[in-house]
């Protein structure tokens, strides 16, 4: 609201300006005389329920219709999903029988083993020299120990489980985004189509359609497995098309020239010539994918996601922290080496031509030569095709001693922390936030919409803020709010000054890169242990953990938006004598503040999204709607509240994006 | 603008050689009501014309004809709309109105499939930003045109091979296009843009990508190519020295229209418009200018110091002419006199024109 507030003020031209604070002073007097008179006009502060709109009951009917009697012809829907999980239950089988479980005959306890899996020995071997052939020794390091950690500490078989749906799940997640968004290149009114649905699919929190997948596909690997893939699609989809749409005109124009059709003009020239762009596009499907590694075991998925899950749940804190690690360390491992493969340029092969085939390929030859040898050796010694139980390492009990340990001596102190901002901070401003009048909010959402993007964007903002009130959701989204708006204003607060800081002096800023760029492999659910280790659940663990979260994202964008201003700008300052509190304030802020209100959008983004996972620590929030629908598989509950956290994604990213577009404007540097 | 046809009287290759790409009424118009044009035509409506209906004339009421073997040199300013004209030619971007006739067939009556196997087989086209595919070796980028027509391996990457020599590339053939310099790779792009024996080769500023002691390398290599290949060739370039340098007819552009069209003397000798003057103005004439631009009447009752021929250009003579006091006879093809040049007439040409700045070498 403050942006909005901001942005009417400096945006407008057809009003004059001492008019706009009187407007915003006449809303808020209209939110105030609501609240007073709420004993004569109940409906307009609390939303009246008989006004609301059963969705849900529709939602869960529609879904149900779905599932039982829908037919597409041919065959029903219900065949369809069983025919979907039917082709993609064998890859997913055969890529776990070959990392984890070995391929056997039989089932239970006739199963006869019939060819090992991968020895950890041959995996390691396999990745490194993978590491190698991307990059240099430096890497092969790295993931080498990645991999040895997961080992060592006893989470080779979990790991193994959860690669083996990685290894799966990119490649289709990578494939379906790649046709999708060069379909989208090609037909514009297709691309107008599927855009807002993505939108939506990346601002509705996954665990919302986590509940409709559950009940169409079951509680099942490949369920999980799907969850996904749609999960991690529609990043592909954009990098794709605007890989493609950055293809320069002469190369496209060159393979016309040559005489391409179009299959080949796609296939064999702007593919290619994306790849830079694509590569990007593959990453993030990558550290989408392993984000949604302890979300999908929800549904089903097992291996490093379920044993965090089940240890969170029975805080087993110390099982839990090294599982988080294990997936923290394979998304770094495969995070590292998808880059270095993306950077990687084409290798100058020596005109040599003339050398046997097998000399050509040094590195494949070399990850063979290793399997080969350890499955050799596994044969031989136990220990190289299982990593020995008496080896492994656990500093579980360690954590929870610690962990007892501070709960012991310090839990007076922690609570009473806890307690006081609790009390004097942040339930003061929940209840005014949920106090608030909806029809005053909703009518201060609308002015803004209308002063940055007149009556489209007015209607647009009032319609999803109305459906919140309409489908009966307010005042859990007040909730959301309130958590949401706090968590962003305080990682703000702290992460904006890092930001100039690191902006301003080059060593630090070394650090910090390093440091944001690890906290943004983590996956989610690695911030909201040690926070509920240390403060237990509920809502100043949840802020907490979505402030630790959301953090890279203020301070990531504030340097880029200082490091961005040409740099003569900043000379001209210097030389015009600015002191360099003078250069910040009047020059590098007032530049760099565009992009420091995207790193704000950003953050709010990412702060909803990081709340329905926090809903696991006790919220009340529309986090919790979901998870409790996903718990009672209760789809309309779900998808509705998940709409309803998406919708104020929208409207966040809708009120600010035009207002740092006409910002950038005004300063002409859009 | 006179008839093309009538403009041709002048040049060398006039009558000899047939045309091989020829428009007519060209027109390409920007805007989204483009209906409002097609009901301006067949009229020639004017800038304001168009500016009132919403439209931006890239290419307007474009008339030419290229001769086979001829170097037919586009010259514009930035937005003069040359690059949008080239595009036409080859349908890269599709023209409004008007016809091109490419070996007397109309190419905007082509379909789809038909203009594909066109362009495999008898077109080439060389970019300004080399527009090489970063995937592909030297010799893969070479070769992509046969690949996509199915030549196969062996036959595609012998005649890759060659056209790689013929470039002077020869040795790095398994390069990648980043590991070359910009000359290197723009003769990748020749080489590749010749790799199907074009019948009709255009080249969009080529050189203009490059810095100006590699620009002017890689002119000479051009016309050494063209001295070897002969192929009928479209350039396009903003830069009126290269032109000069280059061409056997140069066409200016601006603001879409083609403004006057004629060999580099014609220009110089009798510029249509300023505009055209102001080009031509501190172009070296002695370059330029042949030595039948500037002789006179041959007088009967002068001893000659030697003979010149009436084609040559006037600074590979003016040494032998300035050293001697006396005039030289011309002589045409045929070894008649038609004229007589004296030191006076070489020494003004240099001095007034050139400021005294070029001597000849």
């Amino acid at each position: 609201m403050t942006a909005g507030t901001a942005a009417a003020v400096r945006v407008d031209t057809a009003t004059p300006r001492s008019a706009v604070p009187w407007a915003w002073a006449t809303i808020a007097v209209l939110a105030v005389c609501l609240y007073l008179g709420r004993a004569a006009a109940p409906w307009a502060v609390t939303f009246p329920e008989e006004w609301t709109l059963p969705a849900q009951a529709w939602v869960s009917r529609f879904v149900k219709w779905l599932y039982e009697d829908a037919s597409l012809g041919l065959f029903t829907f219900q065949e369809l999903t069983r025919a979907i999980s039917w082709v993609l239950q064998w890859p997913l089988e055969a890529a776990k029988s070959l990392l984890s479980g070995g391929f056997v005959r039989g089932m239970g306890q006739q199963a006869v083993l019939i060819w090992p899996p991968l020895s950890w020995v041959g995996a390691i071997g396999v990745v490194t020299v993978m590491s190698l052939y991307a990059r240099d020794w430096r890497l092969g390091l790295l993931v080498c120990g990645c991999f040895l950690y997961i080992a060592v500490f006893g989470q080779w078989h979990s790991a193994m489980i959860t690669l083996s749906s990685i290894v799966i799940a990119v490649p289709l997640g990578v494939a379906g985004g790649l046709l999708l968004g060069i379909l989208a290149f090609r037909h514009p009114m297709f691309e107008r189509a599927i855009t807002p649905i993505m939108d939506l699919m990346q601002t509705v929190p996954v665990f919302a359609y986590l509940v409709p997948i559950l009940v169409l596909f079951g509680f099942n690997p490949v369920a999980a497995m799907i969850a996904t893939i749609i999960y991690a699609l529609p990043p592909m989809v954009r990098n794709t098309t605007l890989a493609l749409r950055r293809v320069p005109t002469e190369i496209v124009e060159f393979g016309r020239m040559a005489g391409c059709s179009r299959g080949q003009l796609t296939w064999r020239v702007m593919v290619p010539a994306a790849r830079g762009g694509l590569m990007i596009g593959v990453n993030q499907v990558i550290m989408l994918s392993l984000n949604m590694v302890i979300i999908a075991s929800m549904i089903g998925a097992g291996g490093l996601g379920r044993d965090v899950l089940t240890a969170l749940r029975s805080l087993n804190f110390g099982a839990g922290l090294e599982a988080s690690i294990a997936i923290t360390l394979l998304a770094i491992a495969l995070d590292r080496l998808s880059q270095a493969y993306a950077a990687r340029p084409p290798s100058a092969q020596s005109p040599g031509e003339s050398r046997p085939r097998w000399r050509r390929h040094p590195h494949l030859l070399a990850a063979t030569a290793v399997v080969a040898a350890s499955w050799l050796l596994g044969w031989l010694i136990p220990a190289v095709q299982q990593y020995p139980e008496e080896l492994q390492v656990t500093t579980g009990p360690l954590i929870n001693e610690t962990m007892k340990w501070l709960n012991v001596n310090f839990f007076d102190l922690i609570e009473a922390l806890k307690a006081w901002v609790l009390l004097n901070f942040m339930v003061p401003i929940k209840r005014l936030f949920v106090a608030l009048p909806w029809a005053a909010v909703v009518a201060a959402l609308a002015y803004a919409g209308w002063r940055l993007g007149r009556w489209r964007l007015a209607l647009l903002v009032a319609a999803l803020a109305g459906f919140i009130a309409v489908t009966g959701q307010w005042e859990k989204a007040m909730q959301t709010l309130y958590l949401c708006g706090l968590a962003t204003l305080l990682a703000c607060a702290l992460g904006i000054p890092v930001g100039i800081l690191a902006a301003r002096h080059e060593r630090l800023n070394r650090v910090v890169q390093v440091i944001i760029d690890t906290l943004q492999t983590l996956p989610a659910f690695a911030y909201l242990m040690p926070v509920v280790m240390l403060f237990r659940v509920g809502d100043f663990t949840a802020m907490l953990a979505v402030i630790a979260y959301a953090i890279v994202f203020p301070v990531r964008y504030t340097i880029f938006g200082i490091r961005q201003i040409d740099p003569t700008l900043v000379e001209a300052a210097v030389a015009s004598g600015c002191t360099r509190r003078q250069l910040l304030w009047k020059v590098q802020l007032p530049l760099a503040f565009p992009e420091i209100m995207l790193g704000v959008n950003q953050t709010i983004l990412m702060a909803l999204s990081m709340l329905v996972i926090t809903a696991l620590v006790g919220t009340r929030e529309l986090g919790q709607e979901v998870y409790i629908a996903l718990a009672k598989a209760d789809v309309g509950r779900g998808v509705v509240a998940g709409v309803c956290i998406a919708f104020m994604a929208i409207i966040a990213d809708r009120l600010i994006q035009p207002w740092v577009a006409a910002r950038k404007h005004r300063l002409g540097i859009a | 603008m006179a008839d093309p046809a009538s403009r041709d009287a002048d040049h060398p290759v006039r009558g000899t050689r047939a045309v091989k790409l020829a428009c007519r009424g060209l027109w390409k118009v920007f805007g989204t009501s483009a209906d409002r044009f097609q009901a301006m035509l067949p009229g020639t409506p004017s800038a304001a014309d168009l500016h009132g209906a919403g439209l931006i004339a890239a290419v307007r009421n474009v008339e030419f004809a290229i001769h086979e073997g001829e170097i037919f040199v586009i010259m514009g300013l930035s937005g003069s709309g040359k690059s949008t004209l080239v595009r036409c030619l080859s349908r890269l971007v599709e023209p409004s109105a008007g016809q091109v006739l490419f070996d007397g067939r109309d190419l905007l009556k082509a379909t789809e499939t038909e203009l594909i196997e066109i362009r495999r087989h008898k077109m080439g086209m060389v970019f300004q930003n080399f527009a090489l595919l970063p995937h592909l070796t030297v010799l893969g980028n070479v070769a992509f045109p046969l690949e996509v027509q199915g030549v196969e391996r062996q036959a595609r990457e012998a005649r890759a091979r060659e056209m790689i020599e013929l470039v002077g590339l020869k040795g790095r053939e398994s390069c990648y296009p980043r590991e070359l310099s910009g000359g290197q790779q723009q003769r990748v792009g020749i080489a590749r843009s010749l790799a199907v024996k074009p019948d009709i080769w255009f080249l969009d500023e080529p050189f203009s990508a490059l810095d100006p002691l590699i620009r002017r390398e890689m002119q000479d290599e051009f016309l050494r190519i063209q001295s070897v290949l002969k192929k009928t060739i479209a350039f396009i370039t903003h830069d009126f020295d290269e032109a000069i340098r280059l061409a056997d007819r140069i066409a200016i552009m601006k603001d879409g229209e083609i403004i006057q069209i004629g060999t580099p003397e014609q220009l110089i000798t009798h510029p249509a418009t300023a505009y055209v003057s102001e080009f031509t103005r501190d172009i070296p004439r002695a370059k330029v200018l042949s030595v039948r631009a500037l002789m006179r009447a041959p007088d009967e009752r002068v001893e000659y110091a030697g003979q010149v021929r009436a084609e040559a250009r006037v600074a590979s003579v003016a040494r032998q002419i300035v050293e001697s006091p006396q005039p030289h006879a011309v002589v045409d093809g045929s070894s008649a006199i038609v004229g007589m040049i004296d030191r006076q007439q070489v020494i003004d040409l240099l001095v007034r024109q050139d400021g005294g700045q070029e001597r000849p070498k």
